[in-house]
């Protein structure tokens, strides 16, 4: 953008700045802190120029919004056109409280859905078992057969709301029971819209809902790629999740480059099973964290498209311009909010928002302020929403797309957000790839390692959490917490002794030996999944069925 | 993150890792001859869950061994949890010296 000698001037007329103005400025005034540097450690210069994005190349690798490389965005007109979807993570308790709560969003001007499950039902077990006391309905509503998700999304019309489902281990299950309920609403698969989290990759390393070993799970995934390609061709088949990460403690650049390289290990995956890169490549989403430092972030997002449309263009050789594009949900940090003072966080969350719609998303979640202490009550979901509403609707920041393009400090951190999340990346390539550096435990180590250096910066002082390690007072205890009811267990469990007493039990049997017998051969397990949820099979019945099959995950060497 | 801090502050940490059933936590502070149980739960079972492992331990004849808590507790569920036999229970934004102090102090004496 700028000639050689211009730039050269530039670099010299900085350097007598520094020498005549700064410098002496310092000797006076030192400033706060030694250096200044990113979440991530990239070091922070006083103040950008021209000469720090000079080997920038405008065409190369900016282009224009929905061109390639796609920095500027994957739309041409972006949110001139549509704002983001505006998509609350939301249940608890039973179906019926939950699709109380979604008909209260929908209501509010909340344009999808996005649904919580309890942690039984994430790791693929029913209410009534043992190992599910005191869980049932907690972090999320308690599904166990397909009449829980017909209660879910009772007068929900699924051909007109998209649904994302935050579910890894069991994802085929419930893919099925809502392509079911679809169709029982007169709704074709074909035409049903959505997410599925469906990434098991990241449960290893971040979040932990894993069910079976690394091997199996990549084949259900696999199966759920080649499945809806021809059955739910709308549907977008994974969610690859650096959110997690993120929130157990990783860098920026840690959190692009280990999703990326799970991203890797799936489209890999999909490739050697025989599937072409262009069918499944445009159904892959992704899924990130929107932190607290503000410009790391924007350019965070945009190293990540950038990033991954070389990816996919010249590593996989995609064709289509769809599967270049990083489509993406994101999600304020869940981390980074407070039970003390929590009405703050209404404002670390508006901070974190602004950064995911500059940094170009498709949808978002914004955390709403008591959840350091509790699952949000509804006055707390709705401000949350509120300031998605603000965000959009008024400050005009969605009037012009990628707005911060071209400022030389958020340039020159999108590459080195990119070229270093890029090292990361050739580094886990050279230990096999993804799978191979978790199991080796190296992917946890790093992220263990970047949280546990915050960690000690928040208790020595060297970075203040505002209300936490200063500006604290004494409180009154949160007022208005939602509590989820005891009972739901009892209730749910009540529910299943009901259905087992109606179903066809021969019809449920042939099906679940149906999925055992499919899961020891290659065939696609989908099929066999529909029958036994549409019999009413329960969770807990086919996670067992294929648990026979496939065994049980157990980490070793945990931290 | 505490077993690390723990650990750089002269401890054994034995980390049982996620979703333990009270009966396998009770079970491997018996096999490993602890002083303390650290117990965290982020998904609001802790009134639930805490007081569970407190019966287990009793019933292992381990009512000795100082259990401690962590995670999303609301502050109102705090007095309960004590009454139950949790010793101490620790709420987001605790520094961890915090808790390497207080475990200090608990062997000690």
């Amino acid at each position: 953008m700028y000639s050689e000698d211009e730039l050269r001037k530039i670099a010299e007329a900085k350097q007598k700045w520094h020498q005549s103005m700064v410098a002496k400025v310092i000797a006076r005034y030192p400033e706060s802190k030694p250096g200044f540097e990113t979440s991530s450690g990239i070091e922070l210069e006083r103040a950008y120029t021209p000469a720090d994005v000079g080997g920038l190349d405008y065409l190369e690798d900016l282009g224009f919004p929905g061109d390639y490389p796609f920095t500027r965005g994957v739309q041409p007109t972006m949110y001139r056109g549509r704002l983001w979807t505006m998509r609350q993570y939301a249940g608890f308790g039973t179906a019926e409280e939950t699709n109380e709560r979604f008909r209260y969003l929908l209501k509010q001007g909340q344009t999808g859905l996005s649904v919580a499950f309890d942690l039984p039902t994430q790791i693929g077990y029913d209410s009534d078992d043992p190992l599910s006391e005191g869980e049932v309905g907690k972090v999320g509503v308690a599904i166990d057969s397909l009449e829980d998700v017909e209660v879910l999304f009772d007068q929900i019309p699924l051909d007109k709301v998209s649904t994302s489902m935050t579910i890894n281990a069991p994802a085929p299950v419930l893919l099925a029971m809502y392509a079911a309920v679809g169709e029982k609403q007169g709704c074709s698969p074909k035409a049903l819209n959505g997410t599925i989290q469906n990434d098991i990759l990241k449960e290893y390393v971040a979040r932990g809902t894993y069910i079976f070993p690394p091997k199996p799970s990549m084949r259900l995934i696999t199966d759920v790629f080649e499945w809806c390609s021809t059955e739910m061709p709308e549907w977008n088949t994974i969610s690859i999740s650096g959110y997690h990460i993120r929130e157990a403690g990783s860098t920026a650049v840690q959190e692009v480059a280990f999703t990326f390289a799970n991203a890797i290990a799936y489209v890999q995956a999909a490739v050697d099973k025989g599937l072409d890169v262009d069918t499944i490549g445009p159904r892959l989403s992704f899924f990130f964290n929107s932190h607290m430092d503000f410009f790391e972030e924007v350019a965070k997002f945009r190293a990540a498209r950038r990033l991954w449309a070389r990816i996919m263009k010249e590593r996989f050789g995609a064709k289509n311009p769809r599967s270049w594009m990083l489509r993406f949900h994101t999600q304020t940090a869940g981390c980074t909010l407070t039970a003390q003072q929590p009405d703050n966080n209404i404002i670390r969350v508006t901070l974190q928002a602004l950064a995911a719609v500059l940094g170009g998303t498709q949808s978002l979640h914004t955390n709403s302020r008591d959840e350091a202490l509790a699952l949000p009550s509804e006055d707390s979901v709705r401000i949350a929403l509120r300031t998605q509403q603000v965000i959009g609707y008024e400050s005009g920041v969605a009037s012009s797309v990628d707005p911060l393009a071209g400022s030389y400090m958020i340039e020159s951190l999108t590459n080195r957000v990119e070229s270093e999340a890029a090292n990361y990346i050739k580094k886990i390539d050279d230990m096999g790839g993804a799978p191979a550096a978790i199991e080796k435990g190296y992917i946890q180590q790093e992220i263990h390692d970047s949280a546990y250096r915050f960690q000690r910066e928040v208790e020595s002082k060297a970075r203040t959490i505002v209300g936490v390690n200063a500006f604290t007072v004494q409180e009154a205890p949160p007022k208005g917490l939602l509590r989820v009811d005891p009972a739901v267990g009892e209730r749910q469990t009540r529910k299943l002794v009901e259905l087992k007493k109606r179903r066809d039990s021969g019809a449920i049997a042939a099906a679940l030996d149906a999925i055992r017998g499919a899961a020891e051969t290659q065939d696609n397990l989908m099929p066999h999944i529909m029958r036994a949820v549409k019999a009413y099979s329960t969770l807990g019945e086919i996670c067992g069925a294929l648990r026979e099959v496939f065994g049980e995950y157990s980490p070793s060497g945990a931290l | 993150m505490i077993a690390h801090a723990l650990r750089d502050a002269g401890m054994e940490v034995i980390y049982t890792g996620l979703r333990q059933s009270p009966e396998q936590i009770a079970e491997a502070a018996l096999q490993e001859d602890v002083d303390v149980v650290g117990l965290s739960s982020l998904s609001g079972a802790h009134m639930h869950l805490f007081p569970k492992v407190i019966e287990k331990l009793r019933e292992l004849g381990l009512g000795d061994v100082v259990v401690i808590g962590g995670g999303i507790v609301p502050p109102e569920d705090v007095p309960a949890l004590l009454k139950a036999g949790v010793k101490k229970v620790f709420t987001p934004g605790t520094p961890t010296s915090e808790v390497v102090e207080f475990i200090k102090q608990e062997v000690r004496a």
